[in-house]
């Protein structure tokens, strides 16, 4: 069976860096970036685009809700 | 990458933002787990069809702003009153669902004796109370639950239990009385903890819309300004230090 694809669409603007979401995701996708946001922050951004999964891992766990997770439906990567 | 583009689709989005929390951006520190609280609050509010219903009590504290983020009713409560004002809410308006949202130094310092009188009269209200063993807003001074040892502003040394006690554990002690229906410790720091808070939250809201008592859910945080280190560093270090002194699960579920 294929393995579910995903992706994550981070709200740079409002990301603050703090890499709660690179711990929390189970396959290794987000990292944080070397450029900073307007803030000053290094944002969070899909780093390995191709192994994620669409947990929502990193979503629950952000602290300012600014990741948004999307996961394919079963039948359209098949 | 157009793989990518062709999963990013309305219809396709398994989480998102609740529209309870308004756009206005958090001021909390980086990693801070208020933030995930709140989320949490805003979540269980819309999954339960509250936001016309439900009535919150602001603390003072890192959360005093709290008001700004969830869109709902608010009223602010003077240092460490929250259980007290929830009190008069509830009382008078008993078909709203009431809260209070409260940190360590609003609860179990300043606010003692409201919290345990609150509880000990089993007012049918639900208290979130976030413990992450300092006094955040202020610049990290010591708190009743600061761990023995642990260093903050006003205990440069540490913590010295022959001087200033042993931390409270205030659930513990409230889980004693008769008006409480469920008490319980959660953490935000993992997915799966995150999960199980977000159960408890709406079991303490479910036992309120039942009539049950008061429901306390104790969540242990995390302060990473405080404890001069970075955000994962400090789910860290409370996992090896903060759950041993105040380890997670239901106190008390009745």
């Amino acid at each position: 069976m294929a393995k579910a694809k995903g992706a994550i669409v981070v709200d740079t603007k409002a990301c603050k860096g703090c890499g709660v979401c690179v711990t929390a995701c189970p396959t290794k996708v987000i990292e944080l970036a070397a450029e900073v946001n307007g803030k000053g922050y290094h944002y969070a951004y899909m780093a390995n685009p191709d192994s994620c999964i669409g947990c929502a891992n990193c979503g629950i766990v952000c602290p300012d809700t600014c990741i948004t997770v999307y996961r394919a439906k079963a039948d359209a990567t098949a | 990458m157009s793989e990518i583009n062709s999963i990013i689709s309305p219809e396709n989005i398994v989480y998102q933002k609740t529209p309870l929390l308004t756009d206005a951006t958090m001021h909390y520190c980086p990693g801070c787990s208020h933030g995930t609280v709140h989320k949490l609050l805003a979540e269980v509010l819309e999954d339960l069809g509250l936001q016309e219903t439900a009535i919150g009590v602001a603390p003072v504290g890192c959360s005093v702003l709290l008001y700004n983020y969830i869109d709902i009713d608010w009223q602010e409560a003077a240092h460490g009153r929250a259980p007290a004002v929830a009190t008069g809410i509830k009382r008078l308006l008993p078909d709203k669902v009431v809260f209070s949202y409260q940190g360590d130094g609003d609860l179990a310092a300043i606010g003692t004796a409201e919290t345990i009188h609150a509880c000990n009269r089993g007012e049918n209200i639900v208290i979130i109370f976030i413990n992450n063993g300092i006094y955040g807003m202020t610049g990290g001074q010591m708190a009743p639950t600061t761990l023995p040892g642990m260093k903050a502003a006003t205990c440069p040394q540490g913590r010295d239990v022959s001087h200033d006690g042993m931390p409270i554990k205030i659930s513990d002690l409230l889980a004693q009385l008769p008006g409480t229906c469920y008490v319980t410790r959660q953490a935000v720091h993992t997915p799966a903890n995150v999960r199980k808070t977000k159960k408890a939250l709406r079991k303490a809201f479910e036992n309120q819309m039942a009539n049950k008592g008061t429901s306390l859910i104790e969540v242990v945080a995390t302060c990473n300004s405080g404890w001069k280190m970075s955000p994962v560093q400090s789910n860290q270090w409370m996992e090896e230090n903060m759950f041993p002194m105040y380890p997670l699960g239901d106190l008390k579920d009745e």
